[in-house]
């Protein structure tokens, strides 16, 4: 309705009005906490535990990202979710397109069994230790397979998928090149993937935030500190409180080294968060997209 | 049958791309589906899966029986309803309030900012909570020194915790929820906004008798199709809010199966994969039955 002017009486005015303000109160509880920690982050440690700071830094300072750049696992864990990422969402995407392009043709034999086969899946699983012990069966304990395999395909993204193909790639694109001699790999190679750009967009995003912010698979499935991705890492300084003594060892006064230890943790949150949150404006509409191409037919 | 072969021979190179996925469901998914059998044994490493004896329904009698049964049950049902329930209004609300702001910039600072949340990963959100309610100087509890209310261990006391689980959930993703709404309110028929301006329908008039309504079978099947995921809402958030202080009020099936059976001591495979099989099936049965409501309330449904 961004489309008609229309006039305004008072009772219209009031209504505007609060949804203005609603909606701002709103957008102010979700940024206040955002907006804090980031200050907290740059601010004065003894300032931190003292409560001084309420939504401006005090008195500036770095020493809490110094801190998070000097600690060796975090440096390890970033360079092994990233790995991690970019492999497994090579991985995804792969799979992912392998499995949607054929069950969108229409004429698959048997696509109905196959496609009940895979959303199956999503209503019942084996459950946590059978899936635990096939992995360790399979010896991918503390490999880069534990992380990357079990989590391979996603259903509801191969669904999303296929919903993409079915509805913006037409059936003449295919009985022509078909006329043309053209086989289904070549189809796929040449046209589909080509022409599936916004998708490919969509589900890459979905996967490779999943990889970046999963920790439940490495936790059960690695126990070498140094392949531990950085969620693992910021579990067990932000959850655990195991905040290694070493990296604090030139500060005397153990008042002070708890006033950093709360510092550390402000910056570290910040740090592992602002990759995504850098990326996330340019890639909203995407996101959106992908929403809304689900729930055509979720 | 040669007219099926015919028709599977046509099309096999589409057999050949669908093969790696295939493969990857039956020994990701099945395999384990199949594993599963071992809650109705007594695996023992030694024995491994195939060797160790069959003792039936021992595990489900004795998890049935268990000390736990009930707390774990009841804390799950009520997380998850709690979480749909106090959860379902606020995308709502919101979709609905930002479909009238007509300044660009407004609508679009606030669309960024109340999508930003979705993006923090658990851990870090459980942190965040952890800084932000600590004791002795989360900024919370400063706020509540202002105005003469001792300091409240958030995280410590079991009655919080499903009230600190639900709200850090809203916050952190109502916003993201919110464009689905958002697009099923763009494609509402802008002649009924016309047809009803010229009756002279307020603002309010028009939001409530036409935009609600053309969102609510929306909302509904939502709210249906997520009561089927009951069981298993939020695993990992809780198992990070987790600690001994909260555990009356925050102990879940599946952070009860992950300590049985990867944690505790005398590891229990067989106790532990009986519960996860208990919670797949009841899930099983419940997203099911939710699906037969929902297809007859609306024509949709999962599949």
């Amino acid at each position: 309705m961004n489309n008609f002017k229309m006039k305004m009486n008072f009772s219209d005015r009031m209504f505007t009005f609060t949804i203005y303000v609603l909606l701002s109160l709103f957008f102010l509880m979700i940024l206040y906490p955002l907006i804090f920690i980031l200050s907290a982050s740059i601010s004065d440690p003894s300032a931190v535990v003292a409560g001084k700071v309420w939504l401006w830094p005090v008195k500036p300072t770095f020493m809490g990202y110094e801190a998070v750049f000097k600690h060796k696992l975090i440096g390890s864990g970033f360079l092994n979710s990233i790995y991690y990422t970019l492999f497994g969402t090579a991985i995804n995407i792969f799979m992912t397109l392998l499995a949607a392009y054929p069950l969108s043709r229409r004429d698959l034999y048997g696509k109905n069994v196959i496609m009940f086969l895979f959303v199956f899946t999503t209503m019942f699983s084996g459950g946590l230790i059978p899936g635990y012990l096939l992995v360790k069966d399979l010896n991918m304990l503390n490999t880069v397979w534990a992380m990357v395999l079990p989590g391979a395909l996603s259903v509801w993204n191969v669904i999303i998928t296929r919903t993409f193909f079915q509805t913006s790639l037409p059936i003449e694109l295919l009985e022509a090149a078909q006329i043309d001699g053209c086989n289904d790999f070549k189809f796929v190679w040449k046209i589909v993937i080509p022409l599936s750009g916004p998708i490919i967009a969509v589900i890459t995003l979905y996967y490779a935030v999943d990889h970046w912010n999963q920790y439940f698979n490495a936790m059960i499935y690695l126990n070498k500190q140094s392949m531990y991705p950085l969620q693992i890492v910021l579990r067990n300084i932000l959850i655990q409180n195991d905040v290694n003594a070493l990296m604090l060892t030139d500060i005397e006064n153990a008042a002070q080294r708890d006033a950093l230890r709360v510092l550390l943790k402000y910056s570290l949150i910040v740090v592992s968060t602002l990759p995504l949150m850098l990326v996330y404006p340019f890639v909203q509409k995407h996101f959106v997209k992908g929403v809304m191409i689900g729930s055509l037919k979720g | 049958m040669k007219l099926r072969l015919n028709k599977i021979m046509r099309v096999w190179q589409l057999y050949i791309l669908l093969s790696l996925p295939i493969l990857y469901i039956i020994i990701f998914k099945y395999v384990p589906m199949y594993g599963a059998q071992i809650a109705f044994r007594d695996f023992t490493v030694s024995k491994g899966m195939w060797g160790s004896e069959w003792v039936g329904l021992k595990h489900f009698i004795r998890f049935i029986h268990s000390y736990e049964f009930g707390k774990i049950i009841k804390n799950t049902l009520i997380l998850n309803l709690y979480n749909l329930l106090a959860g379902f209004p606020f995308p709502l609300l919101l979709a609905l309030g930002l479909n009238y702001v007509r300044v660009r910039w407004f609508k679009k600072t606030v669309q960024m900012v109340t999508y930003a949340p979705h993006f923090i990963s658990t851990v870090v959100m459980v942190g965040m909570l952890f800084e932000l309610l600590d004791t002795r100087n989360g900024i919370v509890n400063n706020l509540l020194g202002l105005v003469g209310i001792q300091p409240i261990n958030f995280m410590g006391n079991p009655d919080f915790f499903k009230s600190m689980f639900v709200w850090s959930g809203i916050w952190q993703s109502a916003g993201f929820s919110c464009i689905i709404y958002l697009a099923a309110l763009s494609s509402v028929d802008p002649s009924l906004h016309e047809a009803a301006l010229i009756d002279g329908a307020s603002q309010r008039q028009r939001m409530w008798h036409i935009d609600l309504p053309s969102i609510l079978p929306v909302a509904i099947i939502l709210l249906i199709l997520s009561m089927g995921s009951m069981l298993d809402v939020g695993f990992e958030k809780v198992f990070l809010m987790q600690n001994p202080l909260n555990l009356r009020t925050s102990e879940v099936i599946d952070t009860y199966v992950y300590k049985v059976g990867l944690v505790s001591q005398a590891m229990n495979y067989s106790y532990s994969a009986a519960i996860g099989l208990f919670k797949s099936i009841v899930g099983f049965i419940l997203i099911i039955t939710v699906n037969q409501i929902a297809r007859k309330t609306n024509q949709a449904s999962l599949w």
